[in-house]
């Protein structure tokens, strides 16, 4: 089995999307096994700054050439920022998933609830990798 | 025949035309001057007949076609296509006559369509057939609209789901999503039927219909239609039949016999009217009595030897402009006239023969998702024993090498690394086998030289094309400098180019 | 045996034996024996040489186009194809081949298709446009559908009265579960201006046709931009034939811009196969429906061309996707781009011109006739409203004796107009054809 990043700091979910909570904001993005399971990310759709959504909504689109995977907020928040630089270079997501690659910045609108730690995370995705 | 061919728009020149056209010869009107066109019709080529001509031939020599090689792409039934029905669809009273003239004025071509709707509808079973779909999806889309019109007629409003086998194409769950319906997934089993145990607890009072292939797409006959027929009919659900893989089962069962309520035809894969790189195609739809109100119009109907249409009384509406795609109703029409049912039936038989022989042949290497003895089509794996990083891919862009099509591959998406084989009645065995053959050292190369897979196909036109960098920076229309931009020290030159500004 | 069939006797014996059944008929144990093997009720099979018999009586039992003179228009239209066009759709190569799904040996096909792309967006003046639909209609209805898509909460859709009849019904047929609301096409009285102040924050789009179904040119600027600024986006149907001269989608700011391509060398086989074109603008390009080519590279960096942004569509988004559309009218989108080429810059303008001039001429003809009257007020392109002293029925009868197949009838669509015919004039039209159509009229 191929080695995947999973920093410690950040929190995860199991539909494969991590979260850094700072005071009341976190940002959010997809995780490095997310990104190799998707292969060369060709574009990512960003919803509005200002969009608000609620825990478990789909909230954009990352595709590769061959699928297209929801990415699914883990909190309800709203959205402060994007990362603009993705929609001219997506393979950012591929290099650099959990810096450069982040996706939407949100303001929480409530406390974070059943995520994963980077130890869960792991088995979660020990098991997917092994079917 | 691999040279490189410029896009069109490198051959223009000022002032040239490819088509001798009159003169207006009539007294001149001013045009409206606020109404005019202002780009001097910018970015379209000028050129010489002849020179149009050999840039459509040469382009043509980089496509691989059924009059080429075998082409056994897996639920696209690539038959072969009868020269006479390219005559017959030009005929001047078939090609030359206006779909709004008057039915007395095209009495040929309405008798036509009555016969070719009344033929589909005894090969299938059912009681009365629309012609007009486009496509196949256009036939899905049309049964699924006159399920809700059913339900809704009788004042049955709580069905807003459709339930699709996993093994579904996707244009089903499209489709059903397309009309307003929630799609369920119903599990396979392990024999390669709908599960029956997860229909019974997914199927109920949300019911609309279920829309099943049958033979599905897996390449297998379902063991339990009639069950499955009668669990979703109880819960008040109505069955829609996905017509693609019909050619297994001309002469042999009629799917109106075994309870589909509804059914689409693609007159472009069992009745080999040509599928012209992509369409287009025709997917007349055939149904049971009491949806038949329902139907899209219009339908042609006959009375006292007069042929008229009419759109029935509580008709989904019309589907496209006028009657449906004519040019194929004269192909299929005279596929079944000149075949009779014997004719059919023999196309089935050779169809599932032909998958079988494969089948057989190859099971041993390539692990068969499902080994039964299967209808037109097999569905294997692309994994094989000693030779782990070797995909489907590989597997099929080697078989280009060898001079074969590749299958459909990765398709259906229930099963991994799929290689899904449709040979069709109209192969040789002499065919057969070199193709039997090219898979056999395909899989020997897999451990002995995977290089060869790896970087296959090298006797194309083309090696394999980065469709990464296609689809981040997308090329969608002739653009000079992004054109030069691929091409790099290829690139076309200034004076290579009669209007170097183009 | 049939003559598609090359399966000998002794390979049949060989292959179920490997096969391991002692028969064909055992492969299909599977189905159920009380329905198995039907007998099929169909006429007995013809040879080649009497179907051809058969076909061409069926085929002589139609007036045609090019033993009559013909008037009408109405959505297919009678135009000059140059033979070049058919030979090219003759050639194996395209007509047999299917969807470009392995690029390295479907070349020919995927480069005619980014040519196709190429020329409809430069003759639209549009961004982008895909790969085709079925038709006009489809097209049209699959542009609202997009806008839907596009303007996320806005549920209704605004149609002018004078866009094609069975265009609006294929609209109503395709958005029919979808919760939306069409109005505009209540009063065939209404203009397009007037019917552009229906457009409001709950609306999608807007849907005007130039030329419009009678064959009237709009200036359609003013309401685009109307449109627009109520947060719509502006969906235009034109026909492609007229854009050798007259305004474009481009122009005039269309964000979705539809047209039947049938005008461009297809023939009018009775309804079909024609073509839908479908073109938008850079924003809206990931929203599009339908298949795309793009160009690019192999690995020894020679340009070529495959399918793209296939993520939009069923086979990958399944119930997610733009669209259910799967096979688009590839054959027929070549005969667009032959015939596109083939004209050019050039020819483009000089048939447009052609068709504009003759049906001018005869406008202006017909008027002269007493009782006839040409109510179509303001420019036109090719085809025009006559009103008649009699039912167009009866009219069409008297036509027919002279060999001309008359204009539309437009009792069904528009009754408002009383006895009216739509008729159309092309390049197929002579001077002469025009002359013997006032003559006929005359009675």
């Amino acid at each position: 089995m191929a080695d995947y990043k999973t920093p410690q700091d950040l929190l995860y979910v199991k539909s494969h999307e991590w979260l850094k909570v700072e005071g009341d904001t976190a940002t959010v993005g997809i995780s490095d096994y997310a990104q190799h399971a998707l292969g060369d990310i060709v574009f990512v759709e960003l919803p509005d700054v200002g969009a608000s959504f609620g825990a478990g909504d789909a909230f954009g689109v990352v595709e590769s050439v061959k699928a297209a995977s929801d990415i699914y907020l883990p909190v309800a928040g709203e959205v402060i920022a994007i990362n603009e630089a993705l929609l001219d270079t997506p393979e950012t997501v591929n290099s650099d998933p959990y810096e450069n690659g982040w996706l939407v910045k949100i303001k929480l609108a409530g406390e974070p609830a059943g995520l994963l730690d980077a130890a869960a995370y792991e088995k979660v995705v020990a098991e997917e990798a092994s079917k | 025949m691999h040279t490189y061919e410029p896009p069109i728009f490198e051959l223009s020149g000022a002032g040239k035309i490819g088509a001798w056209l009159p003169e207006t010869g009539v007294p001149e009107t001013a045009l409206p001057a606020d109404l005019l066109r202002t780009d001097d019709l910018a970015g379209l080529p000028e050129l010489s007949e002849t020179e149009v001509v050999r840039h459509f031939t040469r382009i043509s020599q980089r496509n691989f076609c059924i009059d080429t090689g075998m082409y056994p792409l897996g639920s696209c039934t690539m038959k072969y296509n009868p020269k006479i029905h390219e005559d017959a669809a030009r005929m001047p009273g078939f090609a030359f006559i206006h779909p709004l003239q008057e039915d007395t004025s095209v009495q040929g071509a309405l008798r036509l369509t009555y016969d070719l709707q009344a033929l589909l509808a005894e090969i299938s079973g059912f009681d009365q057939v629309c012609l007009q779909p486009a496509a196949g999806a256009q036939g899905e889309f049309a049964g699924i609209l006159v399920f809700r019109a059913y339900h809704l007629d009788r004042g049955d409003d709580q069905r807003d789901e459709v339930l699709c086998p996993n093994s579904a194409h996707g244009t089903n769950p499209a489709t059903a999503a397309m009309v307003g319906f929630k799609v369920v997934e119903i599990a396979t089993d392990p024999r390669g039927n709908v599960d029956l145990a997860d229909l019974r607890a997914k199927v109920g009072p949300r019911t609309a219909g279920l829309m099943l292939t049958n033979p599905n797409t897996l390449g297998l006959f379902d063991e339990n239609v009639h069950e499955v027929a009668a669990i979703v009919h109880d819960a008040g659900g109505l069955m829609y039949g996905d017509g693609a893989n019909f050619n297994a089962i001309l002469g042999i069962v009629r799917p109106g016999d075994v309870g589909f309520d509804f059914m689409h035809y693609n007159l472009h894969k069992t009745f080999t009217t040509p599928h012209g790189g992509g369409g287009p195609g025709c997917g007349a739809v055939g149904c049971k009595t009491f949806l038949a109100p329902y139907l899209p119009g219009p339908i042609v109907v006959e009375n006292d030897d007069q042929y008229s249409s009419f759109t029935p009384e509580k008709s989904i509406g019309r589907l496209k402009t006028f009657k449906g795609n004519f040019g194929m109703f004269v192909r299929a029409y005279t596929y079944i006239r000149m075949l009779g049912a014997a004719g059919l039936r023999e196309i089935s038989e050779n169809a599932v023969l032909n998958a079988n022989y494969l089948r057989v042949k190859l099971h041993d290497l390539y692990p068969v998702a499902y080994d039964r003895t299967c209808m037109h089509e097999v569905v294997l794996q692309g994994k094989l024993k000693g030779a782990p990083d070797i995909h489907t891919l590989d597997i099929a862009k080697r078989l280009i090498d060898f001079g074969f099509h590749p299958p459909t591959v990765y398709f259906p998406i229930s099963v991994a690394e799929s290689i899904m084989i449709e040979p069709t009645e109209t192969e040789s065995k002499r065919n057969l086998d070199a193709f039997i053959a090219a898979m056999r050292q395909i899989a020997r190369e897999a451990v002995e030289s995977p290089e060869l897979l790896h970087n296959a196909p090298t006797t194309a036109p083309v090696r394999r094309l980065d469709e990464v960098g296609a689809a981040r920076k997308p090329i969608l229309k002739y653009d000079r400098a992004a054109i030069n931009g691929l091409r790099g020290d290829k690139a076309t030159t200034d004076d290579q180019l009669e209007q170097p500004t183009y | 045996m049939s003559h598609y069939i090359s399966i000998t006797e002794r390979d049949r014996t060989e292959m179920l034996k490997a096969i391991g059944v002692e028969s064909v008929d055992r492969l299909f144990d599977v189905v159920p024996a009380e329905v198995r093997f039907p007998t099929l009720n169909l006429p007995a099979p013809l040879s080649e040489a009497e179907m051809a018999r058969e076909l061409r009586r069926l085929s002589a039992a139609n007036a045609d186009v090019l033993t009559n003179s013909c008037f009408l228009g109405a959505g297919a239209y009678n135009h000059f194809i140059p033979a070049a066009v058919d030979s090219i759709l003759r050639r194996s190569e395209f007509y047999t081949a299917y969807t470009p799904y392995q690029p390295e040996i479907a070349q020919g096909t995927l480069q005619s298709i980014f040519e196709y792309q190429s020329l409809m967006a430069a003759l639209l003046q549009m961004d982008a446009a895909n790969a085709s639909h079925y038709d006009g209609a489809t097209a049209l209805a699959e542009g609202a559908i997009m806008a839907l898509t596009a303007t996320r909460n806005r549920r209704k859709i605004v149609v002018a009265p004078s866009v094609h009849p069975q265009y609006r019904a294929v609209l109503r047929a395709y958005t029919q579960g979808l919760g939306v609301t069409i109005v505009g096409d209540e009063d065939p009285n209404t203009s397009v201006e007037e019917i552009a102040a229906l457009v409001d924050d709950k609306t999608a789009c807007f849907i005007a046709q130039s030329p419009d179904f009678l064959g009237t040119l709009h200036d359609l600027k003013p309401v685009a931009d109307k449109v627009h600024a109520a947060g719509a986006l502006f969906i235009m149907a034109t026909n492609p034939i007229a854009l050798g001269l007259f305004q474009t989608p481009g122009q005039v700011g269309a964000d979705i811009a539809v047209a039947e391509g049938q005008p461009l060398g297809i023939p009018l086989s009775y309804g079909g196969p024609y073509l839908g074109i479908f073109s938008c603008t850079e924003k809206l390009l990931r929203k599009m429906p339908g298949r795309l080519v793009g160009a690019t590279t192999d690995l020894n960096g020679e340009l070529g061309y495959v399918l793209t942004l296939q993520t939009r569509e069923q086979h990958i988004r399944r119930e997610k996707a733009t669209s259910n559309i799967c096979t688009n009218q590839g054959l027929m989108a070549l005969a667009a781009t032959v015939y596109t080429s083939l004209l050019g810059k050039t020819g483009l303008r000089k048939v447009a011109e052609i068709c504009y001039q003759r049906a001018h001429y005869a406008a202006a003809e017909i008027s002269k006739l007493a009782g006839f009257e040409v109510v179509t007020n303001g420019p036109f392109f090719h085809e025009f409203v006559v009103r008649c002293p009699r039912p167009v029925t009866e009219i069409a009868m008297a036509l027919e004796f002279a060999s001309i197949i008359g204009g539309y009838d437009l009792a069904q669509d528009y009754p408002h107009l009383g006895h009216a015919m739509l008729v159309c004039v092309t390049e197929m039209n002579t001077k002469e054809d025009i002359d013997r159509l006032v003559a006929a009229l005359k009675g």
